[in-house]
């Protein structure tokens, strides 16, 4: 496919460029990578204050009901993912995915019951394929797409403090819950949630006062930006899986597993895409499972680097792989088959030609930091 | 001791004696980022001008480091093993990535010189 001839801007691209940022192209739009602290330095900040992520290229969709109520409209979802959203009650948040016929990832996403609608934040690189896929599936007019919302992240121990300073009403709000509040005079969506490995809010604000509430959040002594390239290494160190990276459309949710995000009901019952295959897995075993890998050396194993047993033998690929600045060395995801999935198993990492030892260790790679 | 050379990949070289050190500029580093490790070249390992003599990673990326003349490796930076960050902290002194024995001491006559390669890099912004 062609690259576009000109990148999207978020609202908040002006104030990155005063902030110094350094772009670069990311799912069509052109985001800060980093700003002049570094990553390392951002990703700390974000691990011990509180750190503040553009996320507007995400897709931020709105499913409204018809005549067939909340009821209905969830059923009708419940088709698209394993997850028991009927369970979910208003002001409650869950992380699914949507799978295909074949028990394959589509993407995936955060879903929030609210009173009269369902809020839902997509990855941006599949925002058009899953509003499509929405719309196919879902009662007619039910769906839509924001296009008139930023979304910022603030993320760390100090994000909650920070927020609790503009509008205390998040006081309270449970870890994956979601609230209105009021921050610098704007309406936001606000839930505590997040993509680090800490504690933190992610906030959905008009994009016409997304700049001010940015500045108005940058200016609080606790907070510093951070771009793409430590929310990267945070989530690696998080555990958590990159879509286009850890799960992609021939992954089923065992395989990564998150067998956690289907729920019980929708286990006993069945009735999403793929659910015979996914079902099968969960009883009889995948062929490959996700598992965190840790070099014993310095080198980095970087997305696509082969994994092989003690004896050589290929048994899986790196999926996500770099530095943890937290854990001080480099770190890895990637899929193995079962018998190499235990942690401690010995692997080698083929870089370069030349094969490094490494260990399978328990995920995520740092604590973490809500409760 | 001579004069400092450069190379369009960001890589300077000084000649001493017969033998030239070699590492990435500071422009090179403040592009890559923190550096958190170098795959400095072994002793005896023959490299060519151009041609691929190591790689520093930074927390993002991997990037290729290129010798700037033909010859012989005779020394890499053992200190970078543990401390990688020299290549961000001092890249034109601690931060040296190894040392060549030159074929062609010419070779050198052909790289740019400190106000050509400012020239260049000015150009690139």
């Amino acid at each position: 496919m062609p690259a576009p001839q000109t990148l999207k801007q978020t609202p908040l691209h002006d104030l990155h460029r005063d902030l110094g940022a350094e772009f670069g192209p990311f799912a069509g739009y052109d985001m800060p990578i980093r700003y002049p602290a570094g990553i390392m330095d951002e990703h700390r900040h974000c691990r011990a204050a509180a750190a503040l992520f553009d996320v507007s290229h995400m897709g931020q969709v709105v499913l409204t009901p018809d005549g067939g109520g909340m009821d209905g409209l969830i059923a009708a979802l419940e088709q698209l993912v394993p997850g028991d959203i009927a369970a979910l009650r208003p002001g409650r948040q869950r992380y699914s995915l949507f799978t295909n016929a074949r028990g394959g990832v589509m993407d995936d996403l955060m879903i929030t019951r609210r009173e009269a609608d369902l809020y839902v934040v997509v990855n941006a690189g599949c925002r058009d394929a899953d509003v499509a896929h929405l719309e196919a599936h879902l009662p007619r007019g039910t769906v839509r797409l924001l296009e008139d919302r930023a979304l910022i992240a603030l993320q760390g121990p100090k994000a909650v403090e920070v927020i609790a300073r503009l509008d205390p009403a998040i006081e309270g709000a449970p870890f994956m819950s979601a609230r209105l509040l009021s921050l610098g005079g704007l309406d936001c969506w606000v839930s505590r949630s997040g993509y680090t490995g800490e504690d933190g809010v992610e906030i959905s604000v008009p994009a016409d006062g997304a700049a001010a509430l940015a500045r108005l959040l940058l200016s609080q002594p606790e907070v510093a930006p951070a771009g793409l390239g430590a929310r990267d290494s945070l989530r690696l160190e998080a555990g958590l899986c990159l879509y286009g990276a850890d799960l992609d459309p021939t992954v089923t949710p065992i395989e990564a597993g998150l067998a956690w995000t289907i729920g019980k009901r929708r286990k006993m019952e069945g009735g999403f895409m793929g659910a015979d295959v996914i079902m099968d897995q969960l009883f009889n075993g995948p062929p490959r499972l996700r598992v965190g890998i840790r070099p014993d050396g310095r080198a980095p194993a970087r997305a696509h680097t082969e994994i092989v047993d003690a004896a050589g033998v290929p048994v899986g690929h790196v999926t996500s792989g770099g530095f943890g600045p937290t854990v001080g060395g480099p770190i890895a995801m990637g899929y193995v088959t079962p018998e190499h999935a235990a942690d401690g198993t010995a692997l080698g990492l083929v870089i370069r030609g030349k094969t490094h030892p490494a260990r399978v260790a328990p995920l995520p790679f740092v604590p973490k930091g809500w409760k | 001791m001579s004069e400092v050379r450069y190379t369009k990949d960001h890589e300077w070289i000084r000649l001493d004696g017969e033998i030239a050190v070699v590492g990435i500029t500071d422009y090179a580093q403040n592009a890559l980022g923190d550096v958190v490790y170098v795959e400095v070249p072994e002793p005896g390992k023959a490299v060519t001008a151009g041609g691929e003599a190591g790689v520093v990673e930074s927390v993002k990326a991997a990037s290729e480091i290129y010798s700037p003349v033909t010859g012989e490796v005779v020394e890499g930076n053992e200190a970078l093993g543990d401390d990688p960050a020299l290549v961000n902290s001092a890249p034109m002194a601690g931060g040296w990535i190894f040392k060549v024995k030159l074929a062609d001491p010419a070779e050198l006559d052909g790289l740019m010189s400190e106000a050509d390669y400012k020239a260049f890099v000015d150009g690139l912004e």
